[in-house]
């Protein structure tokens, strides 16, 4: 295990208003970082600060060991992929073409064979070969969000030419997903992180998030609230603390991990009645 | 094995799309020359097909006694500064729609609908009206210098104000940008007026002659004008296709797959200025040809880049080429301003895509 991505006190100012503040972390190779936090905590603007996307006021970022604002585009897109909350299309490309655009700058030196290796590769791990021909636009939510999964997949295979060395971002991949394919998904993503990629994702999905994570971050106002083992940082106090319900239980036959569901509101609902 | 299965299909997905191309570019080179060959025979003097052959080999070969003959002079001093004009000029307004419409991942933007060629023209009829009287002796010396570089600088001015004021945060509204379109345009023709009002009797002619769009002024000398400036731009816009194509995905994901963003839209932005300044300064407004032809090229070929832009060059200059020969066929021996029938055909071709818009328009 070797340090991959590393941010160091990074935080962004909009005059007082600081969506992040002071976070450090830092991501193995092989490592599933999930973040998670309530509605504004900051998570998104994480995320953008560490793809490189948005420029920390304050702080430094080190992908590999280098200065992540050092490292031009085209070499940083080898690096990493970022999959990005739902984004539409104005113009009616097909899936196959909207993934064979993760690989056109990336892979431009790969062989065309090679290429549609990757292209095929990443429907596949998507599930959505058999809508390679469709038009984008006609796909529901959570088929063009597979769509965007593909293309990053495809770019992250096309960038492994040239670099091992890769990060995955997911900002709330699973959104619009059912539950079959959210669990794919993650697993797919989880299938990378064995081959070493370093995948950091915001969920939603308390449970979902146990499940796939390695270690949990959990943002709250603005800056890091807890960063550890799922099993250590979402527990009944912290979930109640930082989403404010008191929600979470441990549960049987899940190796210790907490369980946390909405029908735990009925009980207390229940109990409150009763008192 | 799945990987294997499903490998021979994405290639075929990507082998028709290559044939399709290939079969588009065959066909509209055909046409375009089949046109060019109608085009040069038809005017006041009818010539034979074989005739025009005759001719152009002879002007190809250097055959002296081809070179002699009216036809020959009719043709190659008149006819043909013409057909170049038109190609160079339709392609250009075509390249610079599909640019506009990749830069603003839109497909309703036009340099003619959002203001561009009404701020070139402004620009143009501000050297022609106050030109001499500004710039004295070296504008009337100097005039197919001044007169593109001022088209230019309008467009350039047009698309970066219409730029600013529709986006914010790196996202660009549609809605803003057609009413800002609107606005530059009112502005740009008031001013536009108000140089006719205190233009002489030529300067007068000459105005109307650039807003309403016209061929008929073609010579050799605004080929040689605009040829070095609309050239590079059609050789140099399929170096972006690939870009454009990442842009349609959002700004911040075209510079997650590694494309530099902001270098992209000034490249397009400058390319749109000079295509649309050289086009205006050469023939005046011609609309709907940037809407109209990237829009076709959609429906049959897709929306990528690489097959749009340049088979969009060709159909903007078949196409043009075609409203100049109806344009100076219908009321011969009188000739109907270009800009006129492009107008006709577009503006109702533009109502048309309103009504029938779907998800891809509602942006």
């Amino acid at each position: 295990m070797t340090t991959l991505l590393e941010a160091d006190r990074i935080g962004v100012a909009y005059g007082r208003h600081k969506p992040v503040d002071a976070v450090s972390l830092s991501v193995d190779a092989g490592e599933v970082l999930v973040v998670v936090g309530p509605n504004g905590a900051g998570k998104t603007t994480l995320l953008k600060l560490l793809t490189g996307e948005l420029a920390p006021s304050t702080g430094t970022i080190r992908l590999d060991g280098e200065l992540l604002s050092a490292i031009p585009a085209w070499k940083l897109a080898s690096q990493r992929a970022v999959m990005a909350q739902a984004s539409r299309l104005a113009f009616p490309f097909t899936v196959a073409e909207v993934v064979r655009i993760g690989i056109d700058s990336v892979g431009r030196a790969l062989a065309r064979t090679m290429r549609e290796r990757i292209i095929a590769g990443a429907l596949d791990a998507a599930d959505i070969a058999h809508l390679a021909a469709r038009s984008y636009q006609t796909l529901s939510g959570g088929e063009q969000q597979r769509v965007q999964f593909a293309r990053t997949f495809a770019q992250l295979k096309a960038g492994r030419t040239s670099s091992l060395r890769q990060v995955l971002f997911l900002d709330e991949p699973v959104a619009n997903l059912d539950l079959s394919h959210q669990i794919a998904l993650m697993e797919s993503a989880a299938g990378l992180a064995r081959t070493g990629v370093a995948v950091i994702a915001v969920l939603h999905d308390l449970n979902l998030a146990t499940t796939f994570a390695d270690r949990i971050l959990v943002m709250s106002g603005g800056g890091l609230h807890a960063l550890g083992a799922p099993g250590a940082v979402i527990t009944r106090a912290s979930v109640r603390e930082v989403f404010g319900v008191d929600l979470c239980r441990e549960a049987d036959g899940t190796g210790g991990l907490p369980v946390v569901l909405p029908q735990h509101y009925a009980e207390m609902r229940l109990e409150r009645g009763a008192a | 094995m799945t990987i294997a299965a499903e490998a021979p299909s994405i290639a075929g997905l990507f082998a028709s799309r290559r044939r399709r191309l290939a079969i588009g570019v065959g066909l509209f080179s055909a046409l375009l020359v089949m046109l060019a060959v109608v085009s040069l025979g038809s005017g006041a003097v009818k010539i034979a097909p074989g005739q025009v052959m005759r001719v152009m080999t002879g002007w190809v070969t250097g055959d002296g006694d081809v070179l002699a003959g009216r036809d020959a002079l009719i043709i190659l001093s008149i006819r043909v500064p013409r057909l170049v004009l038109a190609c160079l000029i339709g392609a250009a307004l075509a390249v610079s729609g599909a640019l506009m419409q990749g830069l603003f991942r839109n497909p309703l933007a036009d340099p003619g609908l959002v203001g561009v060629s009404s701020g070139a023209a402004l620009a143009a009829g501000f050297t022609i009206v106050l030109g001499d009287r500004i710039f004295g002796t070296v504008a009337a010396q100097m005039p197919f210098v001044l007169l593109p570089f001022g088209a230019f600088l309008g467009g350039l001015a047009s698309t970066l104000i219409l730029y600013a004021v529709a986006t914010r945060h790196g996202r660009t509204s549609v809605a803003i940008m057609l009413l800002a379109g609107v606005a530059l345009g009112a502005f740009a023709g008031a001013l536009t007026g108000l140089l006719a009002f205190v233009s002489d009797d030529r300067q007068l002619r000459d105005l109307t002659f650039w807003s309403l769009g016209s061929l008929s002024g073609a010579s050799w000398t605004k080929v040689a004008t605009v040829t070095p400036l609309i050239l590079p731009v059609l050789l140099a816009v399929p170096f972006l296709a690939r870009g454009l194509n990442a842009l349609l995905l959002g700004e911040a994901e075209a510079y997650h797959l590694g494309i530099p963003v902001q270098a992209l839209k000034r490249a397009a932005i400058l390319m749109v200025a000079v295509a649309v300044g050289a086009s205006v300064a050469a023939a005046g407004v011609i609309g709907f040809v940037g809407i109209v032809v990237p829009h076709l090229i959609r429906l049959l070929f897709g929306p990528d880049h690489r097959v749009l832009l340049p088979l969009s060059a060709l159909l903007g200059a078949i196409l043009l080429t075609g409203a100049d020969l109806l344009a100076r066929t219908m009321v011969a021996p009188a000739e109907l301003p270009i800009g006129i029938l492009t107008a006709a055909i577009g503006a109702p071709f533009f109502l048309w895509l309103l009504l029938r818009r779907d998800r891809t328009l509602d942006a």
